[in-house]
């Protein structure tokens, strides 16, 4: 119980520094291999993911097209995943807040299936992933403009706490 | 106005079950005084072209009926009566202070002359009084002042807590009587309450009285929850809720709380809304990356798949005689709103304006849908005609969404969100696009759905 709950906080915290390295890094490249950030994860652990991987890929307005920038995160994914392929694990579809509610759980739902379908075509077994969407409900940038909403338009790989 | 949050109890619900019981044997009984002239006035407010002037109505503290308190449920009735058809915007409620006559007695004529003076068109008299029993006998008198006649009264027996519903249904009364048109006091709403920071919304389902009185929260915030919808015929509401494995559409019985899923789905289904007669629920299944339209019979269980393309296909809403579905898809590119028979048949776009079109929701009357539409950097909500034309936009705005219609057709209820950090709020606004009202509640509230009328 004790290694779960450490195991949820470093996650957590690996999140946070993943996410808060993607806004830092957002003018140049967020998927740095040589990003220093990451040095000090352990390969194969979910902060390894989540750091010198990348958790998420973004989207345009109202697409689910998968860009190539995108494209080159999930090959990135899809290498990690197969290498530690111990690991269940989530991908969450999320919209930004400029979507009517129904429409935007419909729409991170179709982000999370092609995200899911392109990782089935890099090799990942498909029986250990699951989708979900979240529309609109969980947004991770909060403002009123572009700058936030591009950040939520977003497919997140969130690797399942039991399967370590 | 107090917004005193009332624990549901066992008491409740049987007091409720009676007050309507003898409410309705009391319209038959009615007294009314014996030098009261028939109705048959003039007075009349036609609320069916353009923008009425609203009416200058003199609504006096109820007098009291023996064994009631001063200060007591008296001044509360009047209070949520004058509330309800000030915002309405139909009504005038006048200013106490100014009036001549103060009255005494309900079983006698007013001066008509004292309330002529002071411009008033139509004037309400009542008393409550409370009976050995511990109940409340409450009775109105609706008078036309020019005319100097009596247009139209009843008594009602309740429990103390069952005052605001009393008043509820004589402002419905009142409303009736002068406008033609059925009134909408005695329904709740229920909807998203929403509380702590965006990222992390707990939200939970609430019901309340349509003026924002007596919220009750029907969920804990474990689970999140969307788009909840009335059933037209019942306090029965259906919603989306994630729980532990795929989003599910509930239902939950507002009354015992008791809750049911709807249907055990390969993958999410969303975005719930009865038939008219409540016995079926419309909802989208999602399907690999697209969503269709389904409809599930209650009693026997059966789905129907009544949509089948490669796109987003949503936000179902019944036609008002349960023959057609409006809905919106994305499958000519942006949303747009569209319309089939109820099963599937017959496929046709509706919406073809500038902007995107979602979330169509049929008037109560049948003649036309409310929507909401993107356009550039806003939001609005609108309405439009069955085939398409005379797109009407009441609100617009940074973020306005999820019309809900009132049991009249009259008036809208949506929520708007300012964005950032804050949170959404309800508003309500008539048909012709005026009047816009901030509906009280107690933190964040969104998607907020109509019942019927409660009688």
């Amino acid at each position: 119980m004790t290694d779960f709950k450490r195991f949820l906080r470093g996650l957590r915290f690996a999140a946070f520094i993943g996410s808060a390295l993607m806004v830092a890094a957002c003018a140049s490249n967020p998927n740095d291999p040589n990003n220093p950030g990451g040095s000090a994860a352990t390969p194969g652990s979910a902060q390894d993911f989540v750091v010198n991987v990348g958790d998420r890929v973004f989207f345009e307005s109202d697409s689910t097209e998968l860009t190539p920038q995108a494209r080159s995160t999930l090959d990135k994914q899809a290498q990690w995943l197969s290498q530690y392929n111990r690991y269940a694990f989530t991908v969450e579809g999320h919209a930004d807040e400029r979507g009517t509610r129904e429409y935007n759980i419909a729409l991170g739902a179709r982000r999370a299936q092609v995200t899911r379908d392109y990782l089935i075509a890099r090799g990942v077994d498909g029986s250990r992933m699951r989708t979900i969407s979240y529309g609109k409900e969980r947004p991770v940038a909060v403002c009123n403009d572009i700058s936030c909403w591009s950040q939520n338009r977003r497919a997140v790989t969130v690797l399942n706490a039991g399967s370590t | 106005m107090t917004n005193k949050p009332i624990t549901p109890s066992r008491a409740t619900l049987l007091s409720r079950r009676r007050l309507l019981s003898v409410a309705g044997g009391a319209a038959a009984a009615a007294v009314v005084g014996g030098r009261v002239t028939p109705a048959g006035a003039a007075l009349k407010l036609d609320i069916t072209q353009g923008t009425p002037q609203p009416i200058p109505i003199a609504i006096p503290d109820f007098v009291s009926g023996g064994g009631s308190e001063e200060g007591g449920p008296g001044r509360e009735v009047n209070q949520v009566i004058t509330n309800n058809l000030r915002r309405s915007g139909l009504f005038q409620p006048l200013d106490q202070a100014s009036f001549i006559e103060r009255i005494q007695t309900i079983d006698a004529n007013p001066r008509f002359q004292d309330w002529r003076v002071i411009n008033a068109q139509a004037l309400v008299t009542g008393r409550i009084g409370r009976g050995q029993d511990g109940r409340y006998k409450v009775e109105y008198r609706l008078w036309d002042v020019f005319s100097g006649s009596y247009l139209n009264g009843q008594q009602f027996f309740g429990q103390p807590d069952n005052m605001r519903r009393v008043a509820h249904i004589i402002s419905d009364q009142i409303y009736e009587r002068i406008t033609g048109e059925k009134g909408y006091f005695d329904s709740r709403v229920v909807f998203v309450d929403e509380t702590g920071p965006k990222e992390r919304r707990i939200k939970r389902l609430a019901i309340m009285d349509q003026d924002g009185a007596n919220v009750r929260y029907l969920t804990s915030g474990d689970d999140l929850v969307l788009t909840p919808r009335f059933n037209p015929t019942s306090q029965e509401v259906t919603y989306m809720s994630y729980g532990r494995g795929e989003p599910r559409v509930l239902l939950l019985n507002v009354e015992t709380r008791q809750r049911e899923i709807v249907g055990d789905f390969p993958g999410m289904s969303f975005s719930p809304r009865f038939s008219p007669e409540g016995q079926r629920v419309v909802m989208s299944l999602q399907q690999g990356g697209n969503a269709n339209i389904f409809v599930m019979d209650l009693r026997s269980r059966r789905t129907t798949r009544l949509t089948d393309t490669p796109a987003i296909d949503t936000a179902p809403s019944y036609s008002p005689d349960g023959r057609s579905i409006a809905f919106e898809s994305d499958r000519g590119g942006g949303q747009q709103i569209y319309v089939m028979s109820a099963d599937g048949s017959g496929q046709r776009r509706l919406s073809f304006g500038q902007g995107s079109y979602s979330t169509p929701v049929w008037s109560p009357r049948g003649d036309i849908i409310a929507f909401t539409k993107r356009g550039a950097g806003s939001f609005s909500i609108g309405v439009m005609r069955m085939d398409g034309s005379g797109e009407r936009i009441l609100t617009e705005g940074y973020h306005n969404e999820g019309p809900t219609w009132a049991p009249n057709g009259r008036v809208l209820m949506f929520f708007r969100d300012p964005g950032g950090n804050a949170g959404p709020q309800l508003f309500t606004v008539d048909l012709t696009g005026y009047n816009e009202q901030r509906v009280p509640t107690p933190s964040y509230a969104s998607d907020p759905a109509w019942s019927p009328l409660l009688s």
